[in-house]
């Protein structure tokens, strides 16, 4: 019953299994040792006179979307519009008004990583970017 | 055999939750310390210093006191500029149809009486009502219909009061459209920003986006910070704005020394914007 075992067209199958196994990791081949850099934020002078932000760098970097939809629920909500951070400092829990005060500048700061990350977040659809300079 | 392979699987799957179930106890154990050493001040958030709260907000809207339309409109003005409410009839924008008045966005407007108050139904009417405008907006019901009728809670009654739009949660099924009795509510059939002019933006307000419904907040944004409504600030005292249940504000005076009517207040959704006529 060895005969059973014996595979048909062997040369054509294992050939296509390798051209197929290559096509489907292309991507992977392609992309080898060119990994995008990470972004580089610009700080407005603003944001870089006022040194720290509501949370640590850690804490925004990781959790800002957290906090922002904390702040969002709580003003929303509950009408409650102050924010006490941890070392006693006072904010005004307002996307448009306290986040992109300083942070004015939406394509060298926001974008650059949810672009990286690919993501699109809605926020400005409605909270209107770059308060001061009010663009287009 | 059998026996052993048993034993394996299950010391493996008990080492498998212990090393699963061991993280998340380990954290509390962690996270229990942190708190006990906790040098800093647990962030906290509050209403601001300067918060005007209430435990119904009302509105008195003397209407002896306008004339004409002209009268109404720095008021209507105030209100649309400061909330970004798209102007869809202005005749300068390149995107301006006479289409477009179906949608068209409002959030205080002018009404004419038999319009504002249909139930009234007087065949012969004074003079000076009949060719009275009358401001209408959201009149922040008691028992709002628009609040039982959404799905999703983006409509509901605030503790102050006032019936408050959550736009990040509207889905915009305008089932609250359907609900209210006044037609207080506008939806965005299309982005309003392109009808919103760049120089009279208020950059300290959001816009809306399509798809979600819209309508006057009783200025929830300068309560917060202390200011009376916008409308009531540009009405030159013809607008009064306090809490209903306290006998000692402004609205409750005016109410108490003057005869006031309410829009449709047959279908007992307690509107509190209260008309002198
Ligand atoms: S007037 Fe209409 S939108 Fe306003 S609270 Fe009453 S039912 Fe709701
Ligand atoms: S349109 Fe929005 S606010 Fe109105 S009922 Fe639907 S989800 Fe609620
Ligand atoms: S109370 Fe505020 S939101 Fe409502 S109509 Fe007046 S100005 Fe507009």
């Amino acid at each position: 019953m060895a005969s059973n075992k014996q595979m048909y067209d062997k040369g054509k199958v294992v050939a296509g299994l390798v051209i197929f196994v290559i096509l489907i990791t292309f991507p992977f081949w392609y992309n080898l040792g060119k990994a995008a850099p990470a972004p580089e934020l610009k700080l407005t002078e603003k944001a870089k006179a006022e040194k720290t932000c509501v949370m640590s760098k850690e804490e925004m970097k990781a959790g800002h979307m957290q906090l922002l939809d904390i702040w969002r629920e709580r003003v929303v909500r509950n009408a409650d519009r102050t924010y006490v951070n941890e070392s006693g400092k006072e904010y005004s829990m307002s996307l448009s008004n306290t986040c992109l005060d300083c942070h004015s500048n939406k394509a060298e700061f926001c974008d650059k990583c949810h672009n990286y990350v690919s993501v699109a977040p809605y926020c400005w659809d409605c909270h209107i970017d770059n308060p001061k300079e009010a663009k287009k | 055999m059998e026996n052993s392979r048993r034993r394996f699987l299950k010391i493996a799957g008990i080492s498998a939750l212990g090393v699963a179930g061991a993280k998340p106890v380990l954290d509390v154990f962690a996270s229990g310390d942190s708190h006990g050493e906790a040098a800093k001040a647990q962030p906290e958030i509050r209403k601001g210093e300067k918060a005007l709260t209430a435990k119904q907000w009302a509105m008195v809207i003397d209407t002896r006191k306008f004339k004409s339309g002209a009268d109404l409109e720095p008021i209507i003005e105030a209100c649309h500029k400061i909330h970004n409410v798209p102007d869809f009839m202005d005749k300068e924008n390149p995107e301006f149809k006479e289409d477009n008045r179906r949608h068209v966005i409002k959030w205080i407007w002018e009404e004419e009486y038999n319009h504002a108050f249909p139930t009234g139904g007087e065949p012969f009417l004074n003079e000076r009502i009949k060719h009275l405008p009358f401001l209408v907006l959201c009149n922040h019901c008691e028992d709002p219909p628009c609040v039982r009728a959404c799905p999703t809670k983006a409509t509901f009654k605030r503790e102050d009061g006032i019936v408050v739009m959550d736009f990040h949660r509207c889905i915009g099924c305008r089932f609250c459209m359907a609900a209210c009795p006044y037609g207080s509510r506008s939806f965005n059939f299309r982005d309003p920003r392109p009808f919103i002019k760049a120089e009279e933006r208020n950059p300290e307000f959001p816009t809306r986006m399509k798809g979600v419904v819209e309508k006057c907040n009783f200025c929830a944004e300068r309560l917060a910070v202390g200011q009376m409504p916008a409308c009531v600030e540009a009405s030159n005292g013809a607008i009064a704005f306090g809490d209903l249940y306290d006998p000692e504000s402004e609205v409750r005076k005016l109410l108490a020394s003057n005869f006031t009517i309410r829009r449709k207040d047959g279908l007992g959704t307690g509107p509190t914007v209260y008309y002198i006529v």
